[in-house]
C-alpha cells in the first residue's frame, strides 16, 4: 500500500497507522495517548493529520491505511487543532513544571513546548481539584495533572488485566478512579506501577522516600547500607542521559558512596541465596512425591516479584500453597544484614538501615509487608526505585557516568551472572536450571547448554514452556545431604518449567493451570509481575518499551557473560554464609526462619 | 388523530412478503433506487451501508435498529414506535434478508421504557404470525428481534458507542474505520439504523422506489418525519416531503413570527428569519428531524446557553476537544450574558469550535459547537453588543 504523507509516497502494509508510516519516513506526528506497549484509544486527539478528501482531521494513531490517501500532517487547520488541545489540556492542568517530579521528561510539557504555548490561551486552574491519594504504598495519584489520556487504564485493565482503575463519570466530570472511588490503597492493586511508567505527566508517581533515605544518611550514628539490584543499574544511565542498555554497575557503587551510603552491595549475593533455597524446596517437593509419594503443591510458582505476588493472593488465594516460601532476594538481603552481618562485624542491628535500589515499586510494598522482620528489625526500611535513586545522586551533584568505577563491598562482594539474569523475564528459572542441573544430574551446564546459556527461557515471549529430560542423576553434593540420600527418584524423570512475565500472561498461565492444562504438570513456573520481568519494573525510568526493555535486557545478558562464576551454587560467599551461620544448609531451620516467609489469601475483598 | 398518514397506509406485512421474494441484490437495488438516506441524522444512504454489510463476509450479521432518539427536540421515533412499531419491525427484517443475518437488536431509549411491553406485544405477535423466528413466512430466512434498555445517554444514540453499550461496556464512540457494517456488534457486521429509515425501508418494498422517489427533492426523496416544538401554535409530530423550506414548515405550524429555527436539533444549525426561505434536506439543511422554533421575545444566548449545557453533560468525555471544549464554549456564553467576554476572546471560541468539528472523535463533539457558531454568525450584531470593550489581545 502506498500513501503520501506531506508530499512524500511510502509504502506500507495494509492497516499500518499514518502514525506508524510516518514514523518511516521521519515525519514527527505528536502524541500523548498512544504508547507503543498498549491498545490504541485516539483519545486525546493530538495527532490529528488532515486526509485528503476527508471532512474532518483524522487520528493519526488510530487510521488504518487502506487506500493510496494522501495525508498533510501540518496544515494550519491541523496546527491550530493541536495548539487548541494543548491549551484546553493546559485550562485542566493543576501544577507548576517547576514543582513537578517529571519536570523536564512530560509530555505535555513537551508538547507545550512544541506547540509554542505562550500563555494560557484557555485559562488555568489555580487551585487543586483532588486531594491527592497517598493511601497506596506504591502508588501516588494526584488527579490535578491527569490528561485523561487513559494510558493507565489501559495499562491496568489491557496489558496487566487486573483492572484496579477505570474512567468513571461523563464529560469533564470524567476521572480515573480506583472501584468505588476508595483510595488506591484499600483496592485490589498489585503495586506493580506500571500505571507510572506510561503515564506521560506527574498525575502518577511512586512514592518517595528519599528524604528518610537522607535523613539516615545525615544521622552519625546509622549505619547505612545499600544493595543494588542488577536491572536498576542496566537502566539509570537513562536517568542520565544514556542510551537504554548502558550498564553503569561499578560508577554507581562510587556515587553511593559519595552519596553518603556507608557500605554498597550487591542484591545479586542474595539472589544466588534464593536460587539455593528455592531450588531446594523445589528438590523437597519433588521428594516429598516422587520419593515418598506424598502429595505437593506442584507447580511451585517463584516469590521474587512482589507485584506477582500480591497478584497470586488476591486473584488465586488458593494457589497460595504453591508458591515457594522463599523471600525475595530484597528481604532474605535485609535479614542477613541485620543478623549476620550485624553480628560479623559488631553493629548493633537497630543502628542498620538498610535500603535498597529497586526496579519496582511493589517492592515498597513488599517491605512494608508485617510478616517481613523476622530479625526483629525490618527486614528492609527502604525501597528506592530507580528514578529515586538517580534524583538522590543528582542531588549529590554527581553525574554518575562520570565517575570512576569501583567494586561491591565485602563481605557479598562476589557475584554471579546467574545473580544478574534475575532481572530479566526467563533470569530466575535460567539460574534455577543451571544449579539444578549441576547439583543433581552432577554434569555440566554447558554439557547441556552452550556457554550456559539456557536460551528456551530467554525472549520476550509472553509465556515460555520448557522440558528437560533427566536422563542421568549424580552424587548428592554435601550442602544437601542432611536432605536427600540419593538422586535415584529424579532418574528418567521430566522436568517441566515454564516462564510468564506480565500479570496478564501469569492470568492465561493460571487459568489453564485451572482447568488441568498443560501447565497444571508443570514442577516449576517463573512469574514476574511486570512485562519483561525486573527491567520492566514499575520503578525504573521512563519512558519504557519493547525496544527500552529488550536493551535493558541484552545488557543484563551481556553482564552474565563476563562474569566469571555465572552459577549461584558456585558462589563462594554463598557457601561461606551456609558453613558460618545458616549451618543446618538450605532449607534449613535456621533458614526457614530468617529467609522464608507466609503469604495472605486476601482474594477480591476491599477494605 | 395519526400524526402520519402515510404509515397509517400502509399493510404492515405487504413489504415483508415482497422482500422474500427477491433476491438479496434486488432488494438492496430497490432501496438503492429509492434514494432513502438515513433518518437519524447524518443522511447516509441506506442502500450503501446495507451493501457494505451484505457483502461483508463473517459467521454472524447483525440488524439494530436506534431507537435511542436522544437529540434534544425529536420525539418522532417515539410516536413511530407507538403507532406504527410493525412498520420498524418489517423494516429490520427485510434488512436481515438482505444482508444476511439472524438477529435484530432494538436499541430502545431508557425513558422509552413506559412502550416497551407494548412493543414486546407487537413481537409476540408477529413471532407468531411467522413473520418473525426460525422460518419467515416459510421463505428459508431465520430471524427474530430483541429488546435493549439504553439508560439514558445521548451519546449511545452514536452507532458506535451504542454498540458499545450492548456489548456492556461503558457508552462510548469508538475508532472508526472500521465501520459498524464490517466490525460492529461483537466485531461481527452490523447495521445500524434509525427507527424511522427502517420504516420508510418497509414503505419502499411495498409501494415501490419510484413512489419513494416521487415525493422530495432529487438528493433528498421522499418524506420526513419531524418533532416540532417550541413556540409555535401547533406543536407535534408531522411528515413533510424533503426539501419543504422552514417558512412552508413554519406556516403549517403556526410559527410564522418566529425569530429563528434551531434544525437537528441541539447539535444542528440556527438558522435566522432571514434565511426562512432555504429549505430542509440533506443538500441544504440537513436534519434528523428535530426543529425548534424560538419567538420574537427569546434571548438566543439562553437557547446557547441551554444547548452547551446539554452538550458538556452529554460528552463522554474521552476526547479532549470535546470533553474540555464544550465547557470553554459553555463559559464563553456565560461571559456574553455577563458582558465579560472581549471580541477577541470570543473569535478565539470560534476558532475553537472550528477546531472541535476538526478534530472531535465523533459526531457529538464535531457537531457541538454549530449552534455557537451559527448563532455567533447570524446574531452577530446583537452579540457584539454584549461584548466588552475592554479588547485585550
Ligand atoms: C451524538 C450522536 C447521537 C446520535 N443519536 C442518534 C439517535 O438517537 N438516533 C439515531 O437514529 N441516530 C443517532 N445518531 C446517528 C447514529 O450514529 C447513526 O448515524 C444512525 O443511527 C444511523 O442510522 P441512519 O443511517 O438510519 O440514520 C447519533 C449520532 C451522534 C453522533
Ligand atoms: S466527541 Fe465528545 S462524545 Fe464524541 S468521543 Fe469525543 S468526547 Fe466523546
Amino acid at each position: 500500500m502506498t500513501l503520501t504523507i506531506d508530499g512524500q509516497e511510502v509504502k506500507v502494509p495494509l492497516g499500518t497507522t499514518i502514525l506508524d508510516a510516518a514514523r518511516k519516513i521521519g515525519a514527527h506526528i505528536p502524541t500523548l495517548c498512544h504508547h507503543p506497549d498498549l491498545c490504541v484509544a485516539g483519545v486525546c486527539r493530538v495527532c490529528s493529520v488532515e486526509v485528503e478528501g476527508m471532512r474532518t482531521l483524522q487520528a493519526a494513531c488510530a487510521f488504518p491505511v487502506s487506500a493510496p490517501i494522501k495525508v498533510k500532517t501540518h496544515t494550519e487547520k491541523v496546527r491550530l487543532a493541536r495548539r487548541h488541545i494543548v491549551d484546553l489540556l493546559l485550562s485542566d492542568h493543576y501544577g507548576e513544571c517547576y514543582a513537578c517530579r517529571r519536570n523536564n521528561n512530560c509530555e505535555l510539557q513537551s508538547l507545550a513546548k512544541e506547540h509554542g504555548v505562550d500563555f494560557f490561551r484557555f485559562g488555568h486552574p489555580e487551585k487543586p481539584a483532588h486531594a491527592i491519594d497517598t493511601s497506596s504504598y506504591s502508588v501516588v495519584r494526584d488527579l490535578n495533572k491527569c490528561v485523561l489520556c487513559r494510558r493507565c487504564v489501559r495499562t491496568c485493565i489491557d496489558l496487566q488485566e487486573v483492572g484496579t482503575i477505570e474512567v468513571v463519570g461523563r464529560s469533564d466530570h470524567s476521572h480515573i478512579k480506583p472501584f468505588l472511588d476508595k483510595p488506591l490503597g484499600g483496592v485490589v492493586c498489585i503495586n506493580c506501577g506500571q500505571c507510572i511508567n506510561r503515564c506521560p505527566t506527574g498525575a502518577l508517581h511512586a512514592q518517595d522516600h528519599t528524604d528518610e533515605v537522607w535523613a539516615a544518611i545525615d544521622d552519625p550514628k546509622k549505619h547505612v547500607v545499600i544493595q543494588t539490584a542488577p536491572s536498576p543499574r542496566a537502566a539509570i544511565g537513562e536517568s542520565f542521559g544514556l542510551p537504554a542498555g548502558t550498564p553503569l554497575t561499578f560508577e554507581l557503587n562510587t556515587a553511593l558512596r559519595r552519596a553518603g551510603f556507608d557500605r554498597v552491595f550487591d542484591t545479586n549475593f542474595t539472589a544466588d541465596l534464593t536460587i539455593l533455597e528455592e531450588g531446594t524446596e523445589l528438590l523437597l517437593r519433588l521428594k516429598k512425591a516422587l520419593l515418598l509419594r506424598e502429595p505437593a503443591a506442584f507447580p511451585q510458582f517463584t516469590s521474587c516479584s512482589p507485584g506477582w505476588v500480591k497478584y497470586l493472593e488476591h486473584f488465586y488465594p488458593e494457589y497460595i500453597p504453591n508458591l515457594s516460601t522463599a523471600k525475595s532476594p530484597q528481604q532474605m538481603f535485609g535479614a542477613v544484614l541485620k543478623t549476620y552481618y550485624a553480628e560479623k562485624h559488631g553493629i548493633d542491628p537497630k543502628d542498620i538501615v538498610t535500603v535498597a535500589l529497586m526496579p519496582c515499586s511493589a517492592k515498597k510494598f513488599e517491605c512494608n509487608r508485617p510478616e517481613m522482620a523476622d530479625s526483629g528489625f525490618k527486614d528492609v526500611d527502604y525501597g528506592l526505585t530507580t528514578r529515586e535513586l538517580a534524583k538522590m545522586i543528582r542531588e549529590s551533584g554527581i553525574n554518575l557516568p562520570d565517575m570512576p568505577k569501583s567494586d561491591f563491598d565485602n563481605p557479598f562482594g562476589t557475584a554471579t551472572g546467574s545473580g544478574v539474569i534475575f532481572g530479566a523475564t526467563g533470569g530466575v528459572m535460567e539460574a534455577a536450571l543451571r544449579t539444578v542441573i549441576e547439583l543433581v544430574c552432577g554434569i555440566k551446564v554447558e554439557d547441556l547448554f552452550e556457554h550456559a546459556n539456557i536460551k528456551p527461557v530467554r525472549g520476550f515471549e509472553g509465556v515460555r514452556y520448557v522440558e528437560l529430560p533427566i536422563t542421568a542423576v549424580g552424587p548428592v553434593p554435601d550442602v544437601l545431604k542432611h536432605l536427600f540420600p540419593h538422586w535415584n527418584f529424579l532418574k528418567g524423570a521430566t522436568l517441566k518449567v515454564a516462564v510468564a512475565h506480565g500479570t496478564a500472561n501469569a492470568k492465561k498461565v493460571m487459568e489453564d493451570i485451572k482447568k488441568g492444562g498443560q501447565f497444571s504438570k508443570c514442577h516449576f513456573i517463573e512469574f514476574m509481575g511486570c512485562p519483561g520481568g525486573c527491567i520492566g519494573g514499575g520503578g525504573q525510568p521512563i519512558p519504557t518499551s519493547p525496544e527500552i526493555r529488550a536493551a535493558r535486557a541484552a545488557a543484563i545478558y551481556a553482564e552474565d557473560a563476563a562474569y566469571e562464576i555465572r552459577k549461584s551454587h558456585e558462589n563462594p560467599d554463598v557457601a561461606l554464609i551456609y558453613k558460618e551461620f545458616l549451618t543446618d544448609g538450605p532449607c534449613g531451620h535456621q533458614s526457614h526462619e530468617l529467609l522464608h516467609t507466609h503469604y495472605t489469601p486476601r482474594g477480591k475483598y476491599i477494605d | 388523530m395519526n400524526t402520519i398518514p402515510t404509515f397509517a397506509s400502509m399493510d404492515p406485512e405487504a413489504g415483508l412478503k415482497k422482500a422474500l421474494g427477491l433476491s438479496r441484490p434486488d432488494i438492496i437495488a430497490e432501496i438503492s433506487a429509492s434514494g432513502l438516506k438515513g433518518r437519524g441524522g447524518a443522511g447516509f444512504p441506506t442502500a450503501v451501508k446495507w451493501n457494505f454489510a451484505a457483502s461483508a463476509k463473517a459467521d454472524r450479521k447483525y440488524i439494530i435498529c436506534n431507537a435511542d432518539e436522544g437529540e434534544p427536540g425529536t420525539f418522532k421515533d417515539r410516536v413511530i414506535l407507538q403507532d406504527h412499531a410493525d412498520l420498524v419491525f418489517e423494516g429490520m427484517t427485510i434488512a436481515a434478508k438482505a444482508v444476511g443475518a439472524k438477529e435484530g437488536i432494538l436499541f430502545l431509549r431508557g425513558e422509552y421504557t413506559y412502550l416497551r411491553p407494548h412493543l414486546e406485544a407487537v413481537l409476540a405477535k408477529r413471532r407468531e404470525k411467522k413473520l418473525l423466528g426460525k422460518d419467515v413466512l416459510g421463505a428459508n430466512l431465520e430471524f427474530d428481534i430483541r429488546i435493549f434498555m439504553g439508560a439514558g445517554a445521548y451519546i449511545c444514540g452514536e452507532e458506535t458507542a451504542l454498540i458499545e453499550c450492548l456489548e456492556g461496556f461503558r457508552g462510548e464512540p469508538r475508532n472508526r474505520p472500521p465501520f459498524p457494517v464490517n466490525t460492529g456488534f461483537l466485531d461481527r457486521p452490523s447495521v445500524v439504523n434509525n427507527v424511522e429509515t427502517l420504516a420508510w425501508a418497509a414503505c419502499i418494498l411495498q409501494q415501490g422506489a419510484d413512489w419513494f422517489k416521487s415525493k422530495g427533492t432529487e438528493k433528498s426523496t421522499g418524506i420526513k418525519i419531524f418533532s416540532i416544538s417550541g413556540d409555535c401554535k401547533c406543536p407535534g409530530v408531522y411528515e413533510f416531503p424533503m426539501g419543504i423550506t422552514v417558512a412552508e414548515l413554519l406556516s403549517k405550524v403556526g410559527g410564522e413570527n418566529a425569530r429563528a429555527v434551531q434544525i437537528g436539533g441541539a447539535s444542528g444549525q440556527c438558522i435566522p428569519a432571514s434565511e426562512f426561505s432555504r429549505s430542509i434536506a440533506f443538500e441544504d439543511i440537513p436534519t434528523g428531524g428535530s426543529v425548534i422554533v424560538f419567538g420574537p421575545h427569546r434571548d438566543m444566548l439562553d437557547v446557547l446557553h441551554n444547548f452547551l449545557e446539554f452538550f458538556v453533560d452529554e460528552s463522554c468525555g474521552q476526547c479532549t476537544p470535546c470533553r474540555l471544549g464544550n465547557r470553554k464554549l459553555l463559559e464563553g456564553v456565560e461571559m456574553l450574558k455577563a458582558g465579560t467576554c472581549s471580541m477577541a476572546y470570543l473569535r478565539e471560541l470560534c476558532a475553537l469550535g472550528e477546531s472541535m468539528q476538526l478534530s472531535s472523535k465523533c459526531g457529538l463533539g464535531q457537531s457541538s459547537p454549530c449552534a455557537f457558531l451559527s448563532v455567533v454568525k447570524n446574531f452577530r450584531d446583537e452579540l457584539m453588543g454584549r461584548t466588552t470593550s475592554l479588547t485585550h489581545a
